[in-house]
């Protein structure tokens, strides 16, 4: 166990984490310089193509330091954008120690906060590494300096590193080996292994990472699960450098994978403890915090014929990823459809592009709305009650709600000060309550009590892009509180649309449906009549726009040569009428139902 | 058995131009030196090829490119050809279209002689600055001048503009329009400028060089245009074509009517039969073409009754008759619900944008500026392969 290291690697987004974990691989020859590609650990599409991490991924190196032992070392990258924080926190809660990127131009920013204090909690070693030492941008003096007073962290000794161009990667290992303690473990004690994470592999089944606390795990060991409370047999025991290996066993303190013939991910619950079946620890290990969806939205197939394969490709991709939920879901304009819960919306963003591209089908996405709580106040027919509000469309008649709650969030934004001005008048648009702001260096630090409702939507794109992408922003849920919500209902051509359909607060509601009619009034195609386009709340019309009707649209010539070519257009325009649906006989295009709620300036 | 109209309109497409005018996406090749003979005899073999189908042939058209550079001999030779494979009925109606060069002027006594009796002359223009901009080698006078040649040469004369010019008001389109009536033709074909892609207008509007008409005034320009016609005796009875009654191309009413038609030379597109064909494009690959096989035929492909019945609509509808529904229904085999979206048809003649009379539908002149859009409302889903 002296010879081991179980490490994290943690940053805000993009500062670099994957790039070094690639250069770590390489420098200990986990892979040939063949067999590298840049960001190996993402390894799934869409984390290559966005070039971000959404899974974290655990690799085991074999490293000979300067003093002649070989060591094992479980490093594990973790994505660094705040939906997918719960990953950061499992990993974390399965080593020793930390390794702290951060960005030599950027600095410290939100996520390199929330991690690092996570981190902190679980008493972690952390060795704070300067990384794009090769820009010109780069400062990492003043960086260093950062890390001291923003974060409270002796970084005199901070590894200065470029890992693009492989500058102080043994410097890196070097200070994992010094630094970082080793594990502690009983190896004869009862076995006690946490469950780090599971995913379903097509060809092994569910596979399982584990961090062995006590005791030890072998193939054909009979294991209980103890808050599952089921037994399996283990059939498989290995580790990733990052190529699959099969062990003979994992002891106290490794980290590694077992498999055990199970067909479902949701028997091998994360946080879970496994021990043995017979002479088992007695108590589990604490587990982890459940995950809760903050954000939903309905998916529906524009082709209704593709509602079973959309309900197939919904269940095969949670078998990846539980922390998305989904229920069955109807809707008068949109047939069958699922209503899905995401942990915020670049999960949202991600799941829906999966289901797209992976699955090939075409979606219309609802707006995200969050759960509000609504007190119902008794009818003559139904008696006082409580619902919990998915989805804008269940909204209940307003004469029986007593009051409704929705969730707030404590927001913490990080950001040169000169965009402060632009970043406060954001917050306040949307209901924020400021309760912080301090100043460190040029940077402001700037806490608000936001509800999620006026988050969810574009918030972090209107923060990057008011800010030129230098702040940042990490928020946590503190609970429900009661606000003056009411549904605003989008009429198109006097029919009511329920996929636009929200929720929103009565002050800014009128805003907010003067935003969504103009917005609608480009979004949707002139006709060959007007189409009026209301927002209303209950009965009452707050905001209208009408989109005039088309007044040319005509082949000016068109003989004997030109009828194919004329078809071909028909053709296409079928097809673009396919990818629309029609309320009032009025074609709406997709991508409309989403856009149609993106605030622009305003 | 599908029940096939004897195809009884020939087409034949002369690929040359002087130059290539900037708006122009037609099949038209510009080259120093063309063998007559070798191009008459290829010709000839499309002829042949195109067997007779025992009808004599109601109309034929020279179109291109620029039929008027032909030598009035060729087109003799052709038609004597054609007649002879073919026979004609006696009213034929045999139509070239000529540019309004003086040099082309001086061969229509010519073209009239060998059998040419209606032209239509591309006039596109009345003043020579927006002749410039449309790129055309004549000027203004020249174009008055051919056309009274044109006028005494020819039975019946129709002329070509251009209009929904960039920046074009209406009270300029107005003064114009009304000058071109006042020259009397029984016909004229008035369109509105459209940008091509691949053209070099095309390129032009990328650059920003300049804007094309808006859809709201070129609106404006068409319904002033059908009202002038209309009241000067011309009334559109196509889209973009106006006439005399009576005086309607008999070759294009052919294609309108979806009635069938062959197609011969480079690019020409034929129907019959059933059965769709496209001839190669490019001059020389013609030539080779037909010198190997026999004939310049590129694509052929059968039309199913969904498609047929498409073509039918999508050409019919252009017409200010419309179509017969009941009649496309019992000539393709389908029931009219089949071809017509019924909903649609019901929604857009409560907005006065179609007519209904009797198994007889089509467009309203409200409705006639929007056709396209039309089109893909009313033509069913089931018969578009989406
Ligand atoms: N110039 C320079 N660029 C770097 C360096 N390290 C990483 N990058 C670049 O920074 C970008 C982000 O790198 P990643 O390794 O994907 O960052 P990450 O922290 O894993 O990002 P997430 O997983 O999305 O949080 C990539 O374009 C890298 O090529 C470095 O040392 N110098
Ligand atoms: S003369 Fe006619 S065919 Fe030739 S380039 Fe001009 S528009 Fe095209
Ligand atoms: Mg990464």
């Amino acid at each position: 166990m002296r010879f081991i290291r179980n490490f994290s690697i943690i940053a805000h987004i993009d500062h670099g984490k994957s790039t070094l974990a690639d250069r770590l691989i390489q420098f200990t020859g986990g892979l040939t310089d063949r067999e590298m590609s840049e960001q190996v650990l993402d390894n799934m599409d869409i984390e290559r193509e966005r070039g971000i991490t959404i899974k974290a991924q655990t690799v085991r190196l074999s490293y000979t330091a300067k003093d002649g032992h070989t060591y094992q070392l479980n490093l594990m990258d973790t994505p660094g954008h705040v939906d997918f924080a719960y990953e950061v926190s499992r990993s974390l809660a399965a080593c020793e120690g930390a390794l702290l990127v951060v960005d030599a131009a950027q600095g410290v920013e939100a996520q390199t906060l929330a991690n690092v204090y996570q981190s902190i909690e679980h008493d972690h070693e952390i060795v704070p590494v300067i990384n794009k030492i090769d820009l010109p941008a780069a400062e990492p003096d003043k960086v260093r300096a950062e890390i001291e007073e923003v974060i409270g962290l002796d970084a005199s000794n901070a590894v200065l590193t470029s890992a693009k161009s492989g500058i102080g990667i043994e410097d890196v290992l070097e200070a994992v080996v010094a630094r970082i303690p080793p594990p502690t473990g009983t190896r004869d004690a009862p076995l006690k292994a946490s469950l780090v994470d599971s995913w379903y592999d097509p060809y092994l089944g569910v596979v399982i990472l584990v961090r062995v606390i006590d005791g030890v795990i072998t193939k054909g060991l009979p294991v209980r699960f103890m808050q599952g409370g089921t037994q399996h047999l283990i059939d498989r025991v290995g580790a990733f450098t990052p190529k699959r290996i099969e062990l003979p066993e994992l002891g106290p303190g490794e980290i590694g994978f077992i498999t055990a013939q199970i067909k479902e991910v949701e028997q091998a619950r994360v946080g879970d403890t496994i021990t043995t079946v017979k002479g088992g620890a007695a108590d589990p290990l604490p587990g982890y915090k459940e995950v809760q969806p903050v954000v939903f939205c309905g998916l529906f197939p524009v082709d209704a014929a593709d509602f079973e394969k959309l309900r197939e490709s919904i269940a095969k991709l949670r078998l990846n990823d539980a922390s998305f939920s989904f229920e069955m879901e109807s809707s008068a304009a949109l047939g069958f459809g699922f209503r899905c819960g995401f942990l915020g919306l670049l999960h949202l963003e991600i799941i829906q592009e999966r289901l797209t591209r992976e699955y090939d089908l075409d979606l219309i996405t609802t707006a995200p709305s969050v759960v509000y709580r609504i007190q119902l106040r008794a009818s003559r027919t139904d008696p006082a009650g409580e619902l919990l509000l998915h989805n804008p469309a269940d909204y209940p008649d307003p004469s029986r709600i007593e009051t409704i709650e929705e969730p707030w969030i404590k927001a913490v934004i990080y950001t040169p000060d000169e965009y402060l001005g632009p970043i406060l008048k954001l917050c306040q648009d949307r209901r924020g309550i400021q309760t912080d702001l301090t100043y460190v260096g040029g940077r402001a630090q700037v806490s608000y009590e936001l509800p999620l409702n006026e988050v969810v939507f574009d918030f972090y794109d209107r923060l990057k892009s008011i800010s030129r992408g230098y702040a940042s922003f990490d928020y946590e849920q503190i609970g429900l509180r009661e606000g003056d919500l009411v549904k605003m209902s989008i009429l198109v051509n006097n029919e009511p649309v329920d996929a636009l359909s929200l929720i929103v607060h009565r002050s800014v509601a009128e805003a907010r449906g003067r935003g969504m009619c103009e917005r609608l009034k480009d979004l949707i195609p002139r006709h060959l009549f007007k189409i009026p386009i209301q927002a209303a709340i209950g009965g009452k019309v707050i905001a209208r726009e009408t989109i005039a009707a088309l007044r040319k649209d005509v082949t000016a010539k068109c003989y004997g040569g030109d009828i194919t070519r004329k078809k071909k257009l028909l053709e296409k325009q079928k097809k673009g009428k396919a990818r629309m649906r029609e309320y009032g006989n009025v074609s709406i295009p997709q991508e409309a139902f989403i856009a149609a709620l993106r605030m622009g300036e305003e | 058995m599908l029940k096939a109209i004897m195809a009884r309109a020939l087409y034949i497409h002369w690929p040359f131009c002087l130059r290539r005018c900037p708006y122009c996406d037609f099949n038209s090749h510009v080259r120093q030196e063309v063998d007559i003979e070798h191009w008459k005899n290829t010709f000839f073999r499309e002829l042949t090829f195109e067997q007779p189908h025992g009808e004599p042939l109601r109309s034929i058209f020279f179109g291109g490119g620029t039929p008027s550079l032909m030598p009035p001999a060729l087109v003799g030779a052709l038609l004597e050809e054609a007649e002879r494979l073919y026979g004609f009925t006696s009213d034929i109606e045999i139509t070239l279209e000529a540019n309004p060069s003086s040099v082309e002027a001086g061969k229509f006594a010519a073209l009239a002689a060998v059998g040419i009796n209606r032209v239509s002359l591309g006039i596109q223009a009345l003043n020579d600055a927006d002749l410039r901009f449309l790129g055309r080698l004549h000027s203004a006078k020249d174009a008055q001048t051919a056309l009274m040649i044109a006028q005494k040469c020819f039975n019946r004369v129709s002329i070509d503009l251009i209009y929904a010019r960039p920046g074009q008001a209406q009270a300029d389109w107005e003064r114009e329009l009304g000058r071109a009536l006042q020259f009397g033709t029984d016909h004229l074909s008035l369109y509105q400028l459209t940008i091509e892609p691949g053209t070099r207008f095309a390129t032009d509007v990328r650059r920003g060089a300049f804007t094309p008409l808006a859809d709201d005034p070129a609106a404006d320009l068409f319904a002033l245009t059908r009202s002038m016609t209309a009241a000067a005796g011309r009334p559109a009875y196509e889209i973009s074509n106006h006439a005399a009654p009576g005086q309607e191309s008999r070759h294009n009413l052919a294609y309108w009517r979806y009635e069938d038609y062959l197609g011969i030379g480079p690019g020409a597109h034929g129907r019959r039969g059933g059965v769709a064909t496209r001839r190669h494009k490019k001059p020389e690959n013609w030539l080779a073409a037909v010198a190997e096989h026999g004939h310049g035929v590129a694509e052929q492909y059968v039309l199913g009754p969904s498609a047929l019945a498409s073509e039918a609509l999508l050409m019919g509808l252009r017409l200010n008759e419309g179509i017969d529904l009941a009649a496309l229904a019992h000539r393709f085999e389908l029931r009219t619900g089949e071809m017509i979206d019924q909903r649609r048809l019901a929604l857009h003649q409560s907005l006065g944008l179609v007519w209904q009379e009797g198994s007889r539908i089509g467009i309203t002149e409200a409705g006639m500026p929007l056709l396209d859009a039309l089109l893909g409302e009313l033509v069913s889903d089931t018969l578009v392969a989406a």
